[in-house]
């Protein structure tokens, strides 16, 4: 067993808010004062304001009206190094695996979402396997551009398998894609395969080529689409946004377009991605895309591109760091779409909801955030 | 006052140049084109040739930008004095009218300097703001992991009421504590070279952002 080092006081304090945001979940009229009660008392205990504690009514409304087919939950870019230099990004990894492991009932499986290394050293991905290991649920993994750009993915092939998969749960197809492919740009600059690591590894280096799923990995989408009819659900796993965001920091898929044109004739498309590290939300057509936090650090809105939908996350405070970082679950509902959970750790979750989407943002709007990003 | 005697010093120079125009007349060697500097900077770099297309004469000073193509004698022919007398006077006249417009002792070698020494150091800041080693950091954090471009860190905002500092700091101060804190290395003196290239290239990303002091 891992040793998980919490104190006592913060674990007593993520069961209490992991009862009550069950107890929200089947609430009746009656009980409502004395969930109400609770929720009270816990916004007290960490110093936050009447109008922060509101959005838990936003939560009860979104979960009274219809219930999940059924609920996964994420950890991602944990990017760990080893041990021995940095063990504040091991402790926020086992945060999550704590937060996973404590959630009643569990979920059904649990998406690792990319990135799981920073430099994707062996010692690093052998690290990260064995801290997932604790996970109670089946994990369903996706490889990030941190993990493959040192051996092209040779080392995390070997301890996880394929990066392009897919699989049906309850009616729902899902498909894992392999969404950080990059045009050659190291050989013609005689890079070491750590030069090129450090290179994709840096957000703002430009050195770079733009995240790509690929001919290849395009073909074999097309090939695993045309086993599904066109009104079962698609749930996609990306690591990249699978949209177009920010060129500069490659919060970018260059054949997006192509690959949401496969998507457009179905009846519904959610993507779950990762990379960012921010609350992101966006909306294409019949496509919904759900940015995933981090767990190691968070990553300002860029300077432009942001998608209108997306409720921005409150800016994180430096001195705190757990803020702005956090897990998540997401509860799938009978038509495909999901209500999107974000876990922020030093803040209230906050749900983002199928029903805000389909709205086009009209109704159900997430609580903006006290101060924007600029 | 520096201005002055600079003109000062200036007017002199060009005195003498008129002075050697005659001393060559009179001595009755030609007055030819770089004439004037070669004599006094044998050894010095020397301003480009003056020519004229149509093969007249032309006549440099020796700030190497004034000259004068003189109509009707032929390049390599002798000025008679009083010609020799009427062009110094013209040119020294379209000198002093240039003087009179120049408030600025500063030269283009001047702005070539500033601007050289804003991209080394920024180019240096951008090199430690992405190598977490070389600022002292010890857990493998660098400052561009939470601040792509410097993305966050509003350089135009400094000095500003940090809550968590309680007082007014200035941007050094807000790295040092992310030096210390994030990156888990040692505060660096303030003027530290390593803290200004890192201010200056913070500065950089935010260039055209208005100035704003306490922003938050």
């Amino acid at each position: 067993m891992w040793p998980l080092k919490w104190k006592k006081r913060e674990q007593e304090y993520r069961r209490e808010r992991a009862d009550f945001f069950q107890a929200v979940g089947r609430l009746d009229r009656r009980s409502f004062m004395k969930i109400a009660g609770t929720a009270g008392a816990l916004a007290a205990a960490q110093s936050i304001l009447p109008p922060h504690s509101f959005q838990l009514v936003d939560v009860v409304e979104a979960q009274t009206a219809e219930k999940p087919l059924f609920r996964f939950a994420y950890i991602s870019d944990t990017h760990l190094y080893e041990r021995t230099l940095n063990e504040r990004f091991v402790k926020a990894t086992l945060r999550a695996v704590q937060d996973i492991n404590a959630l009643d009932p569990q979920p059904d499986f649990v998406l690792f979402g990319g990135d799981l290394a920073q430099l994707g050293q062996p010692a690093e991905l052998e690290l990260g396997k064995e801290i997932l290991r604790e996970v109670k649920a089946p994990i369903k993994m996706m490889v990030g551009e941190h993990d493959w750009f040192l051996d092209m993915g040779e080392r995390w092939r070997e301890h996880f398998g394929q990066p392009q998969y897919s699989f049906d749960h309850k009616g729902i197809h899902f498909i894992t894609l392999m969404s950080v492919n990059e045009k050659d740009f190291w050989t013609e600059r005689k890079m070491t395969p750590m030069e090129r690591m450090l290179t994709v590894a840096g957000l703002d280096n430009s050195l770079q080529s733009r995240f790509e799923v690929g001919d290849e990995g395009r073909a074999w989408l097309r090939r695993d689409l045309a086993k599904v009819p066109r009104t079962t659900p698609v749930v996609i796993f990306s690591h990249s946004p699978l949209y177009k965001y920010y060129e500069p920091w490659n919060f970018w898929t260059a054949d997006a377009d192509q690959v949401q044109a496969m998507l457009f004739p179905f009846r519904s498309v959610t993507v779950i991605h990762g990379h960012t590290h921010q609350m992101l939300t966006h909306r294409i057509r019949n496509i919904h895309f759900h940015g995933m936090l981090s767990t190691a650090w968070p990553w300002p809105y860029a300077p432009e591109g942001l998608p209108k939908l997306t409720v921005q996350m409150d800016r994180a405070d430096p001195f705190d760091e757990a803020d702005g970082t956090g897990d998540g679950t997401i509860d799938v509902y009978r038509g495909g779409y999901v209500d999107k959970n974000h876990n922020l750790w030093s803040r209230n979750p906050l749900t983002v909801s199928r029903a805000y989407l389909e709205s086009w943002g009209r109704t159900n709007v997430p609580p903006a955030p006290e101060f924007k990003s600029y | 006052m520096i201005n002055k005697s600079y003109k000062l010093v200036t007017l002199a120079a060009f005195a003498l140049a008129a002075f050697m125009f005659s001393f060559s007349d009179r001595t009755g060697q030609a007055i030819s084109p770089g004439a004037v500097s070669a004599v006094a900077q044998q050894n010095q770099p020397r301003h480009p040739e003056a020519k004229s297309d149509s093969g007249n004469l032309v006549v440099q000073l020796c700030d190497g930008k004034t000259s004068m193509e003189i109509d009707g004698v032929r390049e390599g022919e002798v000025l008679t004095p009083e010609k020799a007398r009427e062009v110094a006077a013209k040119m020294m006249a379209a000198v002093a009218a240039e003087q009179s417009r120049q408030t600025s002792k500063w030269t283009e070698r001047d702005r070539l300097t500033w601007e050289r020494e804003q991209k080394r150091v920024i180019e240096e800041g951008d090199k430690l703001f992405h190598d977490w080693k070389a600022l002292g950091g010890t857990i493998g954090i660098s400052c561009d992991m939470c601040h792509p471009n410097a993305s966050n860190t509003h350089a135009e905002t400094y000095p500003k009421f940090q809550t968590q500092i309680k007082k007014v700091v200035s941007i050094r101060e807000m790295i040092n504590w992310c030096i210390e804190n994030p990156m888990e290395g040692k505060p660096l003196p303030l003027d530290d070279p390593r803290l200004i290239a890192v201010e200056a290239y913070m500065a950089a990303q935010r260039k055209g952002v208005p100035l704003d002091p306490g922003k938050h």
